[in-house]
């Protein structure tokens, strides 16, 4: 079942105060998100994420296209007793504590004060805030209040979180920490959709990703998905070869690099299937130590899509140009 | 309801620990205390000075709460984006701005009530330590029940303040809002004036204009009692029930109207 269900989605803005131009911060985004899963929007600076973000909070409104939550338009109340979301650089209200804060969010959920009281002593203690849970927000510091923020984010039990760049602000521990408390969501059935930069945050917990670069979405599926296309040929580690099949291998390997204690990594290019090859290496007494395709990263695919989003000239945030060269 | 209760409770709980307002407090009650010793000065109209310049004092600073407070109600949520994590909650946009307003309004009259106990502390100090042959001399009794009524209407017309400044806070900037929340304080004040500007100007359309002005402006001039309980020109109940029953017609007017604007804001 999609959970989060776009068709595209578009916002304009108008720019300039002499003579307003529109602006596509996002262009047509569809896309769907399933039940479960960790789904990770990625896009360059200013590439639309925090915009998608606002338009499924109901923050601004769509210039065009429509979104649906958990089945129901965006902005539906029943919907929002459902979902949790985390602001990129959250701010909240400097004269109230951080219990307090979750008190106070968690009584428009309808708990009752005990409950509330409950709720924000766990959810401060998921996101390792201790005494400092009583001093008042104004002495928060940036990565305090990313944690308040992350708590309050969980504070109805959401089945659906969303979470706009949840890694910043956060030192190496707290990053940590947060990509745990990511996981610990996605075992009890909680969807997630986070919005990052950090390929590596993406790598290690989405099982989907959507890139968007100029307000367009540019790719969509999973890591494996996306990535495998570019798989660039297969590493293959064996021990015991002897010198002679060494030599006589060596003809449809990339590369060999010795690991050390009879090992050796053998790269072998896409035009060298390694069933063709492991038959032989066996039957010379050789042991197959490992067989792992050697694949581009998320970051790789990554900075191909981006530099050829950039590359390429119908894609952009003009809307005027864009109408005129159409 | 419950949303709109629990909006206002936290408005409230925030702005009571806002320094300005105790500040602000503070300097109405420091101005009451100084119009004791003026008082001493002036012989007759002493218990006439204490009062004027009580709720003179109230007013004001009322008044300042009220236009910064109030424009920096959504404002101040919107600059800052705390605005954000209160929306994506089970809280409607109008809600939310009803919910901010009767947080501020509940403060407000709180402020009030407090500036209203201090100026009969400071009467009541006053009429002690007065010779009873001096009182004679005075219009109306130091501890004048009638000064709840100026009090009341205070409070009223800061409510009325407080609907204007958060109604132009929903779509224009801090600094315009506040440059027109004074400019209908000014106006609302001469509501009679404008409607009979006819008398004054020979200008047809001036005067049309400025009946046009009065129907729409609130008429604050009719929630200015303060002279009248100084001088003990009695305020009937008729009036006062018509005048706060008009100006909440006005804020609620205003509320509908900014959460209509609001509705369709985007929180860019």
């Amino acid at each position: 079942m999609d959970v989060i269900r776009t068709e595209g989605l578009t916002k304009h803005y108008s720019t300039g105060f002499w003579r307003p131009r529109p602006y596509a911060a996002l262009q047509d985004l569809t896309f769907t998100v399933g039940q479960g899963e960790v789904f990770g929007f990625l896009g360059p600076n200013g590439a639309g994420k925090t915009t998608t973000l606002k338009l499924l909070m109901q923050l601004i409104f769509p210039t065009a296209g429509r979104a649906e939550i958990l089945g129901r338009p965006v902005g539906d109340l029943g919907v929002r007793k459902r979902i949790g979301y985390l602001a990129e650089n959250p701010y909240f209200y400097d004269n109230l504590t951080a219990e307090e804060l979750l008190q106070y969010f968690a009584r428009l959920f309808g708990y009752s004060a005990s409950d509330c009281r409950r709720k924000a002593s766990q959810l401060l203690d998921d996101v390792g805030i201790g005494a400092e849970r009583r001093f008042q927000l104004r002495k928060f510091s940036k990565g305090m209040v990313q944690r308040v923020g992350i708590a309050q984010a969980l504070v109805n039990d959401p089945e659906l979180v969303f979470l706009d760049e949840p890694m910043s602000g956060l030192d190496p521990i707290g990053r940590r920490e947060v990509r745990e408390l990511i996981l610990r969501l996605r075992d009890r059935g909680c969807t997630v959709f986070f919005s990052s930069h950090v390929l590596s945050d993406a790598e290690a917990l989405c099982s989907r990703v959507a890139i968007v670069v100029k307000g367009r979405l540019v790719a969509n599926g999973s890591i494996d998905e996306l990535t495998a296309f570019r798989a660039q040929g297969w590493e293959l580690v064996v021990s015991g070869m002897s010198d002679d099949v060494l030599k006589r291998t060596q003809a449809g390997v990339s590369t060999v690099t010795s690991l050390g204690g009879g090992r050796f990594a053998l790269e072998l290019p896409l035009t060298t299937p390694p069933e063709r090859i492991i038959p032989e290496l066996v039957k010379s007494g050789a042991s197959i130590v490992s067989l792992n395709p050697v694949r581009a990263t998320l970051e790789d695919f990554f900075i191909a899509q981006v530099r050829a989003a950039k590359d390429d000239r119908t894609l952009g945030n003009d809307v005027v140009n864009k109408r005129a060269a159409s | 309801m419950r949303a709109i209760a629990i909006v206002a409770a936290g408005v409230f709980r925030d702005s009571i620990r806002e320094r300005i307002a105790y500040g602000l407090v503070f300097f109405a009650l420091l101005i009451m205390a100084a119009s004791f010793l003026l008082a001493q000065l002036t012989a007759g109209q002493d218990v006439k000075i204490i009062k004027d310049l009580g709720l003179a004092a109230s007013s004001v600073i009322g008044l300042f709460i009220a236009i910064f407070f109030g424009i920096s109600l959504v404002t101040k949520e919107v600059e800052r984006r705390s605005i954000y994590g209160l929306l994506s909650k089970p809280v409607t946009r109008s809600q939310f701005v009803i919910g901010k307003y009767l947080g501020l309004a509940v403060t407000l009259v709180i402020n009030v009530a407090v500036m209203a106990a201090a100026l009969y502390v400071v009467l009541a100090y006053f009429e002690w330590s007065t010779p009873g042959k001096a009182k004679e001399a005075w219009e109306a009794a130091a501890i004048d029940p009638a000064l709840i009524k100026a009090f009341a209407l205070i409070a009223v017309e800061l409510l009325v303040i407080t609907a204007v400044a958060l109604f132009l806070s929903t779509f224009s900037s801090p600094f315009l809002s506040v440059a027109l929340t004074v400019a209908v304080y000014i106006i609302g004040h001469f509501g009679d004036d404008l409607k009979h500007l006819d008398n004054i100007v020979e200008s047809k359309a001036l005067a049309t204009v400025g009946r046009g002005v009065y129907y729409v402006m609130p008429n604050l001039a009719r929630l200015d009692v303060k002279s009248a309980v100084v001088h003990a020109v009695p305020v009937s109940a008729t009036h006062m029930f018509f005048s706060t029953l008009s100006a909440l017609l006005y804020v609620a007017v205003l509320l509908t109207a900014s959460t209509l604007v609001f509705a369709r804001r985007d929180l860019k």
